[in-house]
């Protein structure tokens, strides 16, 4: 479904992917992980074309996202679902209104047909009896799953889910969690789970890329990750404090440092 | 050395920025046609630039104008002019103040609120989001908001103009004994429609583009983050306080420079 090769990207002189290479397989989650700030979300972006890489490609259902016209990728994104960190859903709209928003806006149908497809979305996520909430009335799990429903409302062949546990409550995540899993076993979509949340992640990833410093530094089954031999892989997975990751930001030696004149 | 990188620099990133300006404002006019289906955009934002901005400009009006017939009493009188009182609330009104006070007074509370509603659907992906969903955002938030502006202040500005001359009159006709039928009289007879109104309306039209290019760029180009969107509400601000002044010295130098 998606196959990205030779990959580097660049945030002003910041390299954030070094030719990296790696295979979203279809109809199951692989997971993205890696340290905050490893550019996990940035990968997203450059799948769904919001960003532009400095060399490399990206096939999205067997076309080249980024040579795309502007009209050929808008219709490529009705195929893709993306569910952001914030939500991302509209503030001077209803839970209702925003699910509709994509189905007014792209369909022809009338307004009995939107209902309808509207309510079942929010059904799918448990949140139809909350759809005259505005955003600001929701937690931010709820939010989430508004947000998820909208992502679904088009029918995608796929979604991309950036960061869906951080900061949740143990309810809303296992809510997340089971979500996720559910919504990739009935509709088969083809799901991409950005996340640095090991334990969640583990449970439902089919597939994990760890990505670290630019390059993807670990990847295979959950089992597989868990069992790895390299070390940086075991640091990340079992949340070590000290490893090839140091704790200790790069500095001059300690007793240099405090016996050093201001 | 440090100077001339610093001055070519910043020479650079604001001919980068006027690029991106100038490739927004076609996108604009590109998505345009796009408020013909959705009509209730457009008229959504009209209200709130347009309609929630009437009561500043209606009181900000009369105010002008009761000061402008206390100020012109006051002078008129030392040439025994007072009954050409009303030529000069009306010709100060819809020649400059009209347009440049409300023009002002549009972009502090309109204006800086699209930068800051835009920079804040920005920062919390909510264009992103759009985009995602195959929506081009400058279609449907960016394009109403533009034309909304662009119709609600010259309209705004005429308001201002003739709560202004009422000003004038309750100041210089009801407080200063001014005669009435001199106002009125001398009013109609001097003020000419094509000179004077017409070309009034030109000016508000042009600072309703430049507010509405320069708030909503703003907003667009803000760094997502707070810090970035109260800058690019004050930028917005000053810059188009400084645009309007600029384009009204060049605009009246066109006008009424001849004159």
């Amino acid at each position: 479904m998606i196959s990205i090769r030779n990959l580097t990207f660049s945030w002003g002189h910041r390299k954030i992917f070094d030719n990296i290479s790696l295979d979203i397989m279809p109809h199951k989650i692989t997971a993205i992980m890696g340290p905050s700030g490893t550019g996990k979300t940035t990968l997203l972006k450059l799948i769904g074309g919001q960003l532009k890489p400095d060399s490399g490609t990206i096939i999205v259902d067997q076309q080249n996202v980024h040579t795309l016209s502007r009209n050929k990728l808008f219709t490529l994104r009705k195929k893709m679902g993306m569910l952001f960190q914030s939500g991302a859903l509209l503030t001077d709209m209803s839970v209702y209104d925003n699910i509709a928003f994509p189905l007014r806006e792209h369909t022809q149908l009338p307004e009995s047909m939107i209902r309808t497809l509207v309510l079942m979305k929010l059904n799918a996520v448990g949140l139809r009896g909350a759809r005259e909430l505005m955003p600001s009335e929701l937690s931010g799990g709820m939010a989430r799953r508004v947000a998820m429903a909208r992502a679904l409302a088009l029918d995608p062949e796929m979604i991309m889910y950036d960061e869906p546990f951080t900061g949740q409550d143990p309810i809303s995540l296992g809510v997340l969690v089971e979500l996720i899993q559910t919504l990739k076993q009935t509709l088969h979509l083809t799901s991409i789970v950005v996340s640095h949340d090991v334990q969640e992640t583990t449970q439902i990833a089919d597939y994990i890329y760890l990505l670290s410093e630019g390059k993807i530094a670990g990847h295979g089954t959950p089992t597989e990750l868990l069992n790895s031999n390299s070390l940086w892989v075991q640091q990340f997975m079992q949340a070590k404090a000290d490893g090839p990751v140091p704790f200790h930001y790069p500095a001059n030696d300690l007793t240099d440092d405090l016996l050093a004149k201001n | 050395m440090n100077i001339f990188q610093t001055i070519g620099q910043s020479t650079l990133n604001s001919l980068a920025k006027l690029g991106r300006a100038n490739l927004f404002f076609i996108s604009i006019l590109v998505n345009s046609s796009y408020l013909l289906k959705r009509p209730h955009l457009l008229i959504k934002q009209i209200y709130s630039l347009g309609v929630l901005t009437f009561w500043l400009i209606c009181i900000a009006g009369l105010f002008v104008g009761m000061v402008l017939g206390l100020q012109g009493v006051y002078t008129l009188s030392t040439f025994g002019a007072e009954s050409s009182l009303g030529i000069m609330v009306a010709a100060s009104l819809v020649r400059e103040l009209g347009p440049v006070v409300s023009a002002l007074l549009f972009a502090g509370r309109a204006g800086s609120a699209l930068t800051a509603e835009i920079g804040l659907m920005k920062a919390t992906e909510q264009l992103s989001g759009m985009e995602m969903m195959a929506i081009d955002p400058l279609k449907y938030i960016i394009a109403p908001r533009f034309f909304a502006g662009f119709i609600s202040l010259p309209l705004l500005a005429t308001f201002f103009s003739a709560i202004g001359i009422i000003g004038g009159y309750l100041a210089g006709v009801e407080l200063l004994n001014v005669d009435a039928g001199a106002y009125w009289s001398q009013m109609q007879s001097s003020i000419d429609f094509n000179d004077d109104i017409i070309n009034g309306i030109i000016k508000s039209i042009i600072f309703a583009w430049l507010i509405s290019w320069i708030a909503l760029f703003e907003g667009y180009d803000a760094h997502p983050t707070s810090e970035g969107i109260s800058r690019a509400t004050t930028r917005t601000v000053v810059n188009s306080a400084f645009a309007i002044l600029l384009f009204d010295f060049l605009l009246t130098a066109l006008m009424f420079g001849a004159n």
